[in-house]
């Protein structure tokens, strides 16, 4: 596996504790941006000054995650959380988490299913029926270790697995920081801002204010997105298709893609042989959906890889998925000259 | 007004695809302002030029629709929607694409009580026979919308789309009749109001006026055992007190009434307590901006036959001419 990658995913960055994930980002920009900058919401902004000037493309990818926060902790020395982002709490029992920067383990635990109620066992758990065990025997046995508002990122090791396939945790949007790193290492003849927003997964909060700041004429967002082509799904509501290529959005929940955008998307895939599909849902949203109604309005368009699980301790991605929506962006940001 | 009115709710124009219902009411507007412009998300903003205030009108030209996003192997296309579409309101009704193609939209019929239909039950049938023949005439992203035709029955008229094309029929008509103002005025008709008044909010923020109106339909209280909300259709346009997404500016709530008062128009207040409108984002902009909203009374709203009062209209547009005709304190 891409060792950047393993890194990017590995790294701690759930919504509003980026520090971690930003260094590293913010070193690997210095080396391939004219500038790189840090706005007052705490996004990456890396300027690659282009060989004409006047026009301005904005990249955007978020570099925060989905996690947890820690909210109380119980005489027992268990911590109680709330989810920070969108997480089926379903997916979170037994999991693993790293707390705090000193990322001290901890292991979501419920309690066991002879001491449910036959109620409880019905009914589908909720976040505040979990707790995180630290191995602490007291409250101040743990407050040694935590503190109230210290952030707890998944502990996932990112690996290879299948044929060109890959696992990690914030594939949703490690990836789109990855491409935009990637993107970096070009020269284009207008000016390009890279962004890597914080605060996606709790209401789009960082890429307004970028937007607002840069006013670029264009945006393209690079996400990870949704992707249900597992057993037991109808074929209508799968959204996207793991390996058949970066997935064009039309309208999600909080943008409508300006169209010249996409058709010029759709052209160069074609044109270049790069395989595609079109997103067949509508639902959720990304930085998108500030960006395109900040200032007197930009043009705004979504290239996604498709993730599987997403939202999750581990997510599944397609390497190949993920090299074509480079190289479709790569060729759209060469068409825009 | 009939025919402009029947004209636009004809016209093909979900959101985010206002192309050709911008087309048509830049023809229909050209004539009787300064200048017209396109905005980035597509707004098409028509200027009187003057001195005074500046005064934005708002109206959306957007409609709801349904998007294609999957077709199966026997043709059959499923969707989702383009901003308020309804189970109810969908079932069995014909609808049409850019390019005049017509469908039906149905359910999976296995479903037995339409409490259980569900959008992502439903599909759009065009009379194709397979999947190959489907992808020839439409792609993923296409929207269709209600297709039902213009009627008038007893001075009402019925139609697509009324949502918000009676509005924007009302602000082509007040650009026409409107002889002179003191004040300059943007007569705005917005892009993706069905999607979160998205236009709305790009514009006013360029055109940074010191009143903003929308004008927009809104529901009514007085068929068969409806919902409590004291507007009636017919008895003149209203006046927003408060939606979802404003508390209407006193001073341009009471520069309505008085307005209407003085002239001798009927009027009355509403008080909507679901949706929202263009001003909602309008009066959020910059430092603030006092906005209110003339409302067109309307039944059925986000169907195929949306039906609204021709008196209203015509009460609508003397109530904005007299808003535009004279001098505003503020």
């Amino acid at each position: 596996m891409d060792e950047l990658l393993k890194r990017l995913t590995e790294a701690h960055g759930v919504s509003g504790d980026e520090g971690e994930i930003r260094e590293i980002l913010k070193k690997e920009a210095v080396n391939l941006a004219d500038e790189v900058s840090i706005d007052r919401m705490g996004n990456l902004v890396a300027f690659k000054k282009g060989t004409k000037g006047g026009k301005k493309i904005m990249l955007c990818a978020h570099m925060d995650e989905v996690g947890l926060i820690i909210h109380n902790i119980a005489d027992n020395g268990t911590l109680k959380f709330s989810t920070v982002g969108s997480i089926d709490p379903r997916v979170l029992i037994s999991k693993k988490v790293k707390i705090g920067k000193k990322k001290h383990h901890g292991i979501l635990g419920l309690k066991a299913i002879h001491l449910q109620e036959p109620e409880e066992r019905k009914t589908v758990v909720k976040t505040k029926q979990l707790y995180i065990d630290i191995g602490a025997k007291s409250k101040d046995e743990a407050l040694k270790i935590v503190n109230l508002g210290d952030y707890a990122a998944f502990d996932t090791d990112s690996l290879p697995f299948g044929q060109g396939r890959i696992k990690a945790k914030a594939l949703d949007d490690r990836l789109g920081c990855s491409i935009l790193l990637d993107l970096l290492k070009n020269r284009y003849p207008f000016d390009l801002y890279a962004c890597f927003t914080v605060q996606e997964e709790i209401g789009i909060r960082g890429a307004g204010a970028a937007a607002f700041g840069i006013k670029p004429s264009m945006a393209l967002i690079v996400e990870g997105t949704t992707c249900s082509d597992v057993p037991g799904v109808d074929e209508h509501m799968r959204s996207t298709r793991l390996g058949k290529g970066p997935a064009i959005t039309v309208m999600d929940a909080t943008s409508y893609s300006n169209k010249f955008m996409v058709n010029k998307l759709i052209e160069t895939a074609i044109k270049e042989n790069i395989p595609y599909q079109m997103k067949e849902s509508v639902t959720g949203g990304n930085d998108a959906g500030a960006i395109h109604v900040s200032g007197e309005g930009i043009k705004t368009a979504v290239v996604s890889v498709p993730c599987r699980y997403i939202h999750s301790p581990v997510s599944v991605a397609d390497m190949n998925d993920y090299y074509s929506t480079s190289r479709l962006v790569e060729a759209f940001l060469k068409g825009c000259e | 007004m009939k025919e402009l009115l029947k004209k636009l709710t004809l016209c093909y124009g979900p959101a985010g695809n206002e192309e050709v219902i911008r087309d048509c009411i830049k023809e229909e507007i050209k004539d009787f302002v300064d200048e017209i412009k396109v905005d980035v998300l597509g707004n098409l903003i028509a200027i009187k030029r003057g001195g005074g205030k500046k005064v934005m009108l708002a109206a959306h030209m957007d409609q709801i629709g349904f998007m294609v996003t999957h077709i199966d192997e026997n043709g059959f296309i499923r969707f989702s929607r383009v901003g308020g579409i309804f189970v109810q309101n969908s079932i069995n009704s014909k609808v049409v694409f850019k390019d005049g193609l017509v469908g039906v939209v149905s359910y999976e019929s296995e479903i037995e009580e339409i409490k259980d239909i569900k959008l992502d039950k439903m599909y759009i049938d065009i009379g194709t026979k397979n999947r190959e023949e489907t992808q020839k005439l439409v792609t993923i992203g296409d929207v269709a919308v209600y297709s039902n035709g213009f009627a008038e029955s007893n001075g009402r008229y019925i139609a697509q789309a009324m949502d918000d094309r009676a509005g924007c029929a009302l602000l082509i008509e007040t650009a026409k009749r409107l002889k002179s103002s003191p004040h300059e005025v943007y007569f705005v008709f917005t892009v993706q109001e069905e999607l979160g008044v998205r236009g709305a909010k790009t514009s006013a923020y360029a055109l940074d006026p010191h009143i903003g109106i929308a004008v927009d339909v809104t529901l009514t209280g007085d068929t068969p055992k409806s919902k409590l909300m004291a507007v009636k259709m017919g008895s003149g346009p209203a006046i927003k007190v408060k939606d979802v997404l404003i508390m209407a500016h006193p001073k341009v709530k009471e520069l309505m009434i008085t307005r209407a008062r003085d002239a001798g128009i009927p009027y009355q207040m509403e008080i909507l307590e679901a949706g929202g409108t263009d001003a909602g984002a309008i009066h959020l902009t910059r430092k603030g901006i006092p906005s209110g909203v003339l409302s067109i009374p309307t039944r059925y709203v986000h169907s195929d036959c949306e039906m609204i009062d021709s008196g209203d209209m015509e009460n609508g547009v003397k109530l904005l001419l007299k808003i535009l005709e004279e001098e505003i304190e503020f």
